[in-house]
């Protein structure tokens, strides 16, 4: 028996790279052998993807894109598809899991100095797909033909209605209608299910083979590629699988076992992660009185609001996504990790969390006097992470770095 | 086989031509593409003016009629919101609306044809939402303040409007609310979308 499978694989070997992409990408792929907790959310979102890709197929398979049907298509799929409401839950549960890990994996890197060369194109790679799925949200979001669903995708369609000269083609070009319209819902549903997928996925592809070419970076910072043993194999190195492939399943019963108790007993999360609004169908007449995006965009949200001009806010919430796209130069620090970083980068990097969470709690609430000027000092502290960089990057006090990962 | 000479400039000048007049081709592809996405023919023609009856309206109530897919707002104003209405001229960023957001029998201090209704479309100038219709004496409720004059807030982002949806300063808003062509067909009748008869005369 095992000398047939030994054959087939032998047959298949001489007409396909087999043995080799096994090789390249998992077996003799050397990574780094002091990964730790935060290694885990890139192959997390991957697992993410694949449940977001499955669950979504079988949505489609009830789902109705048209402004009649589409609202109670969805709670045909709640309460009278067998499982239906699991197979929902599982793709709303899985979107905001998607940008908690995404969003976990990209401060792994600013910890960690993960996007400092020779990884500027990894990291690039990683934004469009962070963009990608930003998009892939927001049309998705429309689908379900809600209350917040509608306003929602008004508010973000009307965002390139601000821009000077072409922005109210431009609005009515996104819309194929001269209001958010079935045309609207139906050009979003092929865009959520055929086209940002499909982008996704290879951009996706091209993130792991810009990843396997110059290797993971690791908690140190220090290139195990740097120090070979004699037969070139990275002295720190481990291969991929069975070392990581093993501790990647381990993330991912964990992950499941969190993912599960939301699905199952808390969906709707409180309102973050399926909004009430949501459950009243859309009434282009009325928008609800406390509107507010899903969580995973209320830092930009947040910001927009801060600014009291259309076109200045829209441009900052533009420039604030846009900015992390230029972490590779702006970051003047000869050291990766911030293990061996001095205070300028420690303090820096936590005033920018800070301001990350505070914006992003300031765009659930009602726009008061009192949180739009707190909005205004957060986002003036998130600019001011990214444009003061160079400096405060430059003259810190760094610590020795070791030769060998620790 | 006969070894021929290359001739290089002949070649590049067959790949150049070949690139281009394919570029060409595939840029012109794109223009079907990109076409499908505007309006079609039909979303365009659903666009034709509506009755709508303000018999029935109390003073300080506001009307929402569907136009064109938008929110139209009619809303009934007392002698004492009008006069109110210049105390904020230094409030609101076009006082005297200058900027076209309105048909020019709009163009008044209290911005309508007819004092007593204010007919405007109930979309935020900012980013389209709908804003909220809060009365004088609610601006405790919906922390607008408690010299609250009455008007629209909206709650996406906070943008303030007066009872004449004239937009006050410092709000993300960049403009007043738009009025929409409309005609009175009677004293109680409104005809929302269409002001051939008021052009006219």
């Amino acid at each position: 028996m095992t000398k047939r499978l030994l054959a087939l694989r032998d047959w298949v070997d001489a007409r396909f790279p087999l043995l080799q992409l096994w090789n390249d990408h998992l077996a003799r792929y050397y990574a780094p052998k002091n990964f730790n907790f935060w290694y885990f959310f890139g192959s997390l979102a991957l697992f993410i993807l694949v449940i977001q890709i499955v669950t979504g197929i079988w949505l489609t398979m009830n789902y109705k894109p048209s402004a009649e049907l589409a609202f109670a298509s969805v709670e045909y799929i709640m309460r009278d598809v067998e499982w239906g409401w699991w197979i929902r839950y599982m793709h709303s549960t899985g979107a905001s899991a998607f940008f908690i890990v995404i969003y976990l994996h990209m401060y792994r890197a600013m910890l960690y100095g993960s996007y400092k060369r020779p990884r500027e194109l990894l990291w690039i790679i990683g934004m469009l797909i962070y963009f990608t799925l930003m998009a892939e949200a927001f049309f998705g979001y429309l689908l379900p033909w809600g209350q917040m669903s509608y306003w929602g995708a008004q508010v973000i369609i009307s965002l390139f209605g601000a821009l000077p000269v072409i922005g109210d083609d431009l609005a009515l070009w996104i819309r194929g209608d001269f209001v958010v319209s079935d045309v609207t819902l139906n050009r979003f549903f092929s865009l959520h299910v055929i086209a940002f997928p499909l982008v996704l996925c290879g951009l996706v592809g091209a993130h792991l083979i810009a990843l396997h070419e110059v290797g993971s970076n690791n908690p140190d910072g220090v290139e195990i590629k740097d120090n070979k043993g004699a037969d070139g194999i990275p002295l720190d190195g481990i291969p991929f699988h069975p070392y990581y492939t093993v501790k990647d399943i381990v993330g991912v019963v964990v992950f499941l076992i969190i993912f599960c108790a939301v699905v199952f007993f808390q969906p709707e999360m409180g309102g973050y992660f399926l909004e009430a609004n949501n459950f009243i169908p859309a009434d282009p007449l009325k928008t609800p009185e406390h509107i507010a995006p899903v969580w995973y965009f209320t830092p930009f949200y947040a910001i927009l609001r801060a600014i009291p001009s259309q076109f200045g806010g829209v441009v900052a919430m533009g420039a604030a996504v846009m900015l992390f796209f230029f972490l590779p130069w702006l970051d003047r620090s000869p050291v990766k990790s911030i293990r061996y970083r001095g205070w300028n980068y420690k303090i820096a990097l936590a005033l920018f969390t800070l301001s990350f969470i505070v914006l992003g709690w300031l765009g659930l609430q009602p726009a008061t006097t009192a949180y739009t000027w707190m909005a205004r000092l957060f986002t003036l502290i998130y600019f001011l992470f990214f444009l003061l960089m160079p400096f405060y990057t430059a003259s810190d006090r760094e610590k020795p770095v070791p030769d060998r990962v620790t | 086989m006969k070894s021929v000479e290359v001739n290089s400039e002949r070649r590049r000048f067959l790949t150049t031509t070949a690139s281009v007049v394919g570029g060409a081709g595939a840029l012109a592809t794109t223009i079907p593409f990109v076409s499908t996405l505007t309006p079609s023919a039909k979303a365009k023609a659903i666009g034709a003016p509506v009755e709508a009856d303000i018999d029935d309206l109390e003073v300080g109530e506001r009307k929402i009629v569907k136009w064109r897919g938008k929110p139209v707002w009619i809303l009934r104003r007392d002698d004492a919101a009008i006069d109110e209405l210049s105390e904020l001229d230094d409030d609101v960023k076009d006082p005297a609306s200058n900027t076209e957001q309105q048909p020019f029998y709009a163009r008044n201090e209290y911005r309508s044809q007819r004092a007593e209704y204010l007919i405007v479309l109930g979309i935020c100038t900012h980013l389209g939402c709908s804003p909220v219709y809060a009365r004088k004496g609610e601006g405790e409720a919906h922390r607008l303040g408690a010299d609250w004059k009455g008007g629209f807030f909206c709650p996406c982002h906070g943008s303030r409007f007066d009872l004449a949806g004239r937009v006050f300063k410092g709000v993300p808003a960049p403009s007043n609310l738009v009025v929409p062509p409309h005609q009175y067909l009677s004293d109680t009748r409104v005809l929302i979308g269409d002001d051939s008869a008021v052009v006219q005369s």
